[in-house]
Parts: C-alpha cells; sequence; structure tokens
C-alpha cells in the first residue's frame, strides 16, 4: 500500500488560523523555554552537565550490548522478570500475556511513548483491558481519542473550556467549569476508584541503571507511583536506550531533565524502582522496535541519546505555531522530525523540512544531539531515497542547472528585473503563489546591483586600465 | 590557511552578492561594496557569479548545488578573501559546500569565505565609521546563520556571556540606539524554501517577528541578512505593522533616512 506523507504544512495552517489556541500554546512553552534558561543560569556547571550527559550517553550507546546484558543479569538479581520485544507487536503480545496469566483487565498507566509507539492500547482493548491513563494531560488526551501533542506536556494545545467540554462528556461535569483547581478535582474523582481496583500498574521509565539493575521514573503527579505499586502487578515498558552504567550517573541527569523540560529543578517524585514489593510483581519489557537500527545509522545514532526533556520542542518557534498533532507522529517536533523518518521514510518524508534549521533545539538539548544539523542531514537521504515532492525536485534540478550557467541566471534574473513582480522565479518558480498569502512580495526597484557595478565601476575600472 | 589572518598582506577581495540583493536589495550590495572601498580595501565583483548553491543543498537536493558551487569556485578562486553581505551564504560556503570535490582550491575558497560583519569585526577590526550618522531607534534582527552558525553573537540558549559583533559595529554609528525585543534571537522563519512550503508557520512567525520588534519601540529592523529581511518586510506590510528595513551595511556605510 502506497503510504501518503504528512501534510504538516496543511495541519500547521489549520492550527495557526485558530489564533487563540495557538497563541496561548506558543507563550505557554516560551514561558517553559525562559523558565528552563533562569534554571540554566542558576548552575554556573550547566554546559559541563551537557557534555557529561552527551558523552555518558555515547559511552552507553556505543557499549548497549554489554550494559543491558549487566541490566538483565542484575535485575533478575533483585527479582524483576526482564523481557526483550523487537518490536510493537513483541511488546504488546509480551504485555498481553503478563496481564492474562494475572487475569488482569484493568490496566492503569503513566506516560510512557513507548507505549504509543507499540499502538498497545489498540491492542489491549480488543483483548478486553481496559487501559486508563492517569497523568491528567494524557488522560485528557485518551478521553479525546488524540495522541498526545507533546512528550511532557501531552494536551498543552488544549485550552480550559476545551478540557471542560470534554469532562463534561466523559464525567458529566459541568461544561462551563473553567476552573483548572475544579477540573483537576473531577480528574482525581474519576480516577481515585479505578486506581484502586486496578489489576495491574503500567509506568515507562526516564533512566534504567545497568549496574544496580534497577530503573528510575520521574513524574510530577505522583501517578506513575500509584500505577506501579497499587495493583501489585507492575509492568514497565523501557526503550533500551534509556539506559545508564552507573547510579552516579544519575547525578548528571536528574539535574537536567526537569530543568530543561519545564525549569523546575527536579520531578515532584523521582522513584527508584528496584524489585518487586512483597507478594507483588514487577515487569520489565525493553523495547527495541527500531532502535538498533538507529544506533547502525552514521549520521543518526546519536538521536538516541536523547532523554524525552521535550525542551527542543518547547524552543522550536515552528513546533509552537504549529502544534505537536501537526507532525502526525507519536513523536513531534525537532526530535520526532529526526527519529519518525526511522520508523517510516516515506510517511515522516516531510518532517525535517518543517524546520528553518535555526539551530536552537541543539543549543537547549541536554544531551548534545545535534538536531539542526540531523535535519539538514536526512534532508539529503529523503532526496536521495526519492522522497521529495516531484515538484521541488524539478524545480531544484532546474534552478541548479540555472545557477550553474551565468547566462542563464542573468536572463532569470532580468526577467524579474524586468517583470519585477515575482519572486526570482528560478528559486521559487511555480510553487511561488503561497508567499503572498499571508506576505507581501518585494518590491521592484529600477537596476539591479550587476547592473549598477557594470555602469558604476567596470567602466571607470576599464578607463584606469585603458589611462595606465 | 586563513590569509587573512595574516597582518600586513594586501588582500584582494571578491565580493559575492546573493540573488536576493541583486534582484530585490540593491542598495545593500552598493553599500557593501562602497563601505569596502572607503575602508581601503581592493575589491572586485565577477560579474559571472551566480549563486553559491544554498538553495538546492538545503532542500537535500545536494547533487543539483554542484554546477553553482564549481562556478562559485572559478568565480572566486583567485581572490584571497571572498566577502558577502549574507549569513546563510556564508555558513553553506564554509560548512556545507561539498557537493563538488574538495580540491587545495575548493579549500581554499571555503576557508577564506567571510560575512561582511565578522570581516569587519574580526578582520579588518574596524574601530570608526567616522561618516556614519543614524539617530534611529533600531532593533538588531541576527539571522540564525550568522547566529547559530558564524557564531557573531551570544546565544541565549547556552547562557554565554554577552557578545554582538554587529552591535559593536553599530555602537560605533552616531546618534544610533537600540530596541529590545521580547524574544531577540527567534528565528523569524525565513528558512529558504521553508517559506513557500510552510508558508503559514513563516509567514505567522515573521509577523510575531515585526511586532515584536515593533513593541520594543524599534523604528528600523537591521540585519546582516536580506533574506530574512525580505521576508519581514512583506509580513510587516501584509500585517501593517510601521517598521522600516535596513542592511547593517547601508548603516555603516553612512545611509541617513
Ligand atoms: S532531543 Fe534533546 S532537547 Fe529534545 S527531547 Fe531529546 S533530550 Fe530533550
Amino acid at each position: 500500500m502506497k503510504v501518503k506523507p504528512v501534510n504538516h504544512a496543511k495541519a500547521a495552517e489549520a492550527f495557526i488560523e485558530d489564533t487563540a489556541h495557538m497563541d496561548f500554546h506558543d507563550e505557554r512553552l516560551w514561558d517553559l523555554r525562559q523558565k528552563r534558561d533562569e534554571q540554566m543560569h542558576l548552575l554556573p556547571e550547566w554546559q559541563d552537565l551537557r557534555a557529561r550527559a552527551s558523552a555518558i550517553k555515547e559511552h552507553t550507546l556505543a557499549n548497549l550490548p554489554e550494559y543491558l546484558e549487566q541490566f538483565e543479569t542484575n535485575a533478575k538479581k533483585n527479582g524483576i522478570h526482564v523481557h526483550w520485544a523487537a518490536d510493537g507487536a513483541e511488546h504488546n503480545r509480551i504485555v498481553g500475556e503478563i496481564l492474562e496469566k494475572h487475569g488482569a483487565k484493568s490496566l492503569i498507566k503513566s506516560k510512557s511513548m513507548v507505549t504509543e509507539e507499540c499502538c498497545m492500547r489498540e491492542y489491549l482493548e480488543p483483548r478486553g483491558v481496559v487501559v486508563t491513563e492517569t497523568d491528567l494531560g494524557e488522560r485528557i488526551q485518551q478521553l479525546d481519542n488524540q495522541m498526545p501533542s507533546h512528550i511532557v506536556v501531552p494536551a498543552v494545545h488544549k485550552l480550559i473550556p476545551d478540557v471542560a467540554k470534554i469532562f463534561a462528556e466523559h464525567y458529566h461535569t459541568d461544561p462551563n467549569d473553567n476552573s483548572a483547581q475544579s477540573l483537576a478535582w473531577q480528574q482525581r474523582l474519576a480516577a481515585r476508584p479505578v486506581i484502586l481496583s486496578a489489576d495491574a500498574g503500567m509506568t515507562g521509565g526516564n533512566f534504567v541503571v545497568a549496574e544496580t539493575g534497577s530503573f528510575v521514573v520521574c513524574t510530577n503527579e505522583g501517578n506513575a507511583d500509584l500505577s506501579a505499586t497499587v495493583p501489585g502487578l507492575h509492568i514497565a515498558t523501557i526503550g533500551i536506550e534509556r539506559l545508564v552504567p552507573r547510579m552516579a550517573d544519575m547525578g548528571v541527569f536528574i539535574r537536567m531533565l526537569s530543568r530543561s523540560a519545564l525549569g523546575s529543578p527536579i520531578t515532584q517524585y523521582t522513584t527508584h524502582f528496584r524489585g518487586p514489593q512483597k507478594g507483588s510483581e514487577m515487569h520489565v519489557v525493553l523495547v527495541d522496535n527500531g532502535r538498533s537500527h538507529r544506533l547502525g545509522m552514521e549520521d543518526f545514532w546519536t538521536s538516541l541519546k536523547c532523554i524525552r526533556c521535550g525542551a527542543c520542542m518547547n524552543t522550536c518557534p515552528v513546533y509552537r505555531r504549529s502544534g505537536g498533532l501537526s507532525y502526525g507522529a507519536v513523536y513531534s517536533g525537532p526530535i520526532g522530525a529526526i527519529i519518525d523518518p526511522t520508523f517510516n521514510e516515506r510517511k515522516y518524508s516531510t518532517l525535517p523540512f518543517a524546520s528553518t534549521m535555526n539551530g536552537s533545539c541543539t543549543n537547549v538539548c541536554p544531551v548534545k544531539i545535534n538536531i539542526h544539523e540531523q535535519l539538514y542531514k536526512w534532508r539529503r537521504v529523503l532526496a536521495e531515497h526519492h522522497e521529495l515532492p516531484f515538484v521541488k525536485r524539478e524545480v531544484m534540478h532546474m534552478a541548479g542547472k540555472i545557477m550553474g550557467q551565468p547566462t542563464l541566471y542573468r536572463a532569470a534574473i532580468n526577467s524579474t528585473e524586468a517583470a519585477l513582480s515575482t519572486m526570482p522565479r528560478f528559486v521559487l518558480y511555480n510553487w511561488l503563489n503561497p508567499w503572498g498569502k499571508h506576505r507581501e512580495l518585494p518590491h521592484p526597484v529600477k537596476q539591479t546591483f550587476h547592473s549598477w557595478y557594470k555602469q558604476n565601476r567596470l567602466k571607470t575600472k576599464k578607463k584606469e586600465g585603458e589611462g595606465a | 590557511m586563513r590569509l587573512a589572518s595574516l597582518p600586513g598582506v594586501r588582500m584582494k577581495i571578491g565580493l559575492f552578492i546573493p540573488c536576493y540583493i541583486d534582484a530585490f536589495y540593491p542598495n545593500a550590495g552598493i553599500a557593501t561594496l562602497e563601505l569596502l572601498e572607503k575602508l581601503g580595501q581592493d575589491v572586485d565583483y565577477p560579474m559571472n557569479q551566480t549563486c553559491c548553491g544554498q538553495p538546492m543543498a538545503n532542500s537535500g537536493c545536494n547533487k543539483d548545488a554542484a554546477a553553482a558551487e564549481a562556478l562559485f569556485v572559478k568565480n572566486f578562486a583567485k581572490y584571497d578573501v571572498i566577502v558577502m553581505p549574507s549569513g546563510s551564504c556564508t555558513h553553506h560556503v564554509r560548512d556545507n559546500f561539498d557537493a563538488i570535490e574538495q580540491t587545495d582550491e575548493v579549500r581554499h575558497v571555503r576557508e577564506n569565505t567571510f560575512e561582511l560583519v565578522e570581516f569587519l569585526h574580526d578582520v579588518l577590526k574596524v574601530e570608526d565609521f567616522p561618516w556614519a550618522e543614524f539617530p534611529h531607534k533600531v532593533g538588531l534582527h541576527n539571522s540564525c546563520g550568522t547566529l547559530r552558525a558564524l557564531r557573531t553573537a551570544s546565544m541565549s540558549e547556552l547562557g554565554e556571556p554577552f557578545f554582538s559583533k554587529p552591535m559593536d559595529l553599530l555602537n560605533k554609528v552616531r546618534g544610533i540606539s537600540f530596541a529590545t525585543p521580547k524574544r531577540p534571537d527567534e528565528c523569524c522563519g525565513f528558512g529558504g524554501t521553508f517559506s513557500v512550503t510552510e508558508e503559514a508557520v513563516s509567514a505567522k512567525m515573521g509577523a510575531d517577528k515585526v511586532r515584536d520588534h515593533h513593541q520594543a519601540g524599534a523604528e528600523y529592523i537591521v540585519s546582516a541578512d536580506t533574506s530574512c529581511m525580505m521576508h519581514q518586510q512583506g509580513c510587516a506590510e501584509r500585517a501593517g505593522v510601521p517598521i522600516r528595513f535596513i542592511h547593517i551595511a547601508e548603516i555603516l556605510n553612512g545611509a541617513r533616512e
């Protein structure tokens, strides 16, 4: 079947037309970026921390098999069941089997992007398992049947009245309730009984420590801790790249994660899971799902350093103005644009172009991923793999020819000079119509620089030459 | 080896004028040339120049950039330094110019290409522009190419001590003052073909950018990159934001308005 590329531009245009939402979205995320800056200024060693975090991750990724085995051995010693999932399907099957074995019919979970990647809910629900998100933002998104639009603040594109409407529909609350507190309270009331009666709990994992066979979950709502501890069966789904060698490394990452993400010194809850409580079971499912393939990609493997802080999204001027859903993928924003194509090149071929490559993402990234350079490299790869729209390919091919021949170029510029009512046609050709949609065209001028130079400099230079 | 770093060497400068300036903002090109001449430099504008290859390369079509890059080298290899009033073109030549074989000539061109501001600031180390006076409040726009690739100013994301080469130069102009926008180094949304393929986001970013400068009290937006300004001007005119645009070379060359 032919996959259609995501139309980011179109979705973004629709997002922008709704000014109230867009402006709020932009301001809210910009505020997170500002808070992140404040935290950075408070830590003079910030750039050292970034360098260290990056080095630890690169070292770990370069020795991933050894550290994974070390983790498995130590985790087993701690009484944790360790599973390996090559892809989403295998992950879902493993989780399904664990649940079945325990006769578990209701699963509460805290936010985990990997389960989104694996489309786990879609797998479990037809099999009779009710999956309930316990993170407030994620729950809002679940009720609204949307993907999270941001990896840290999943419903950031919504305003309070949107949430009130969704809750009214599902929880029968007042649709005109515009108080964040009372809406949060409604969610609490609705979630508590589900949590207390759940058969199984699921979390993600922010970090996996090889040396101790433990893993760390960072949240602000405490919902992960409830999910993990209340039901007596805890399944943690974690990408294999989340590994760090030593517990001491946490001193670097914990200091950076929440500062980068939300501009707070640390998350409200930083929980180290070292093994099951008495009478309960703990499972860790380590998911590959394309990661080892990515690890082998020379230009792109460092994207695996990502600790999913979302700072690159918060700072991205394109993301802030287009909203996460416009990327049509589990991962949106700058990090999404460089990893999504590894899942499906055709489908996500447009995403590396949904960027001005301004480089702000690279600068905020706590693990120093060269995001904007990878965007640039992806464009090349996609062009080589013929994943560019036909028009663009043709225009660039033609532009390349014109730019290679001064006479053709001059003719093109001069026709611009004569008509002077359009963009240089050799650059924008016939997709230049969009330029004028929300923008004026440049003004005509009397003379190009080239002809001015000919008139004002070449002549005198010639004369001087003749005189000498 | 960067010839430009050798003291006492009389440099022969090749001037590159990008297509946007050639066709739509010739005054920025003229000001660049006149300014370099006023500073006693020996400047030549090769008549057969076209483009540095950036539009094709940035679109991923690197092979299509090869002819432009080869021609660029042919035009400019004979100069000691190449100067251009464009940060993004400089960035392309210096950092990404690899569609053609990397010969000694190509390396010479890449290593000796300078954006105008860095050339004035770092190479010529100009102390004074006695002819320049601009009694206006300006908002400085650093293009992302000059800011994050050429590093002509400090970047807000890194928390490094403040520096700004364009502002250092503009501070030598009599009467000038600066407006401080809320998001000084946010991208304006031009982004080359992005401005067309992602038209809505691009135009929104541009409108936000010019409003930010206007609200900070800027009469003019000044920049070393004409492409950003072409885009911003289009956005300002459509949105009805009363603000004017001027290339940094024009101010340094003594433009009066
Ligand atoms: S790429 Fe960097 S900035 Fe973006 S989410 Fe990952 S760690 Fe955070």
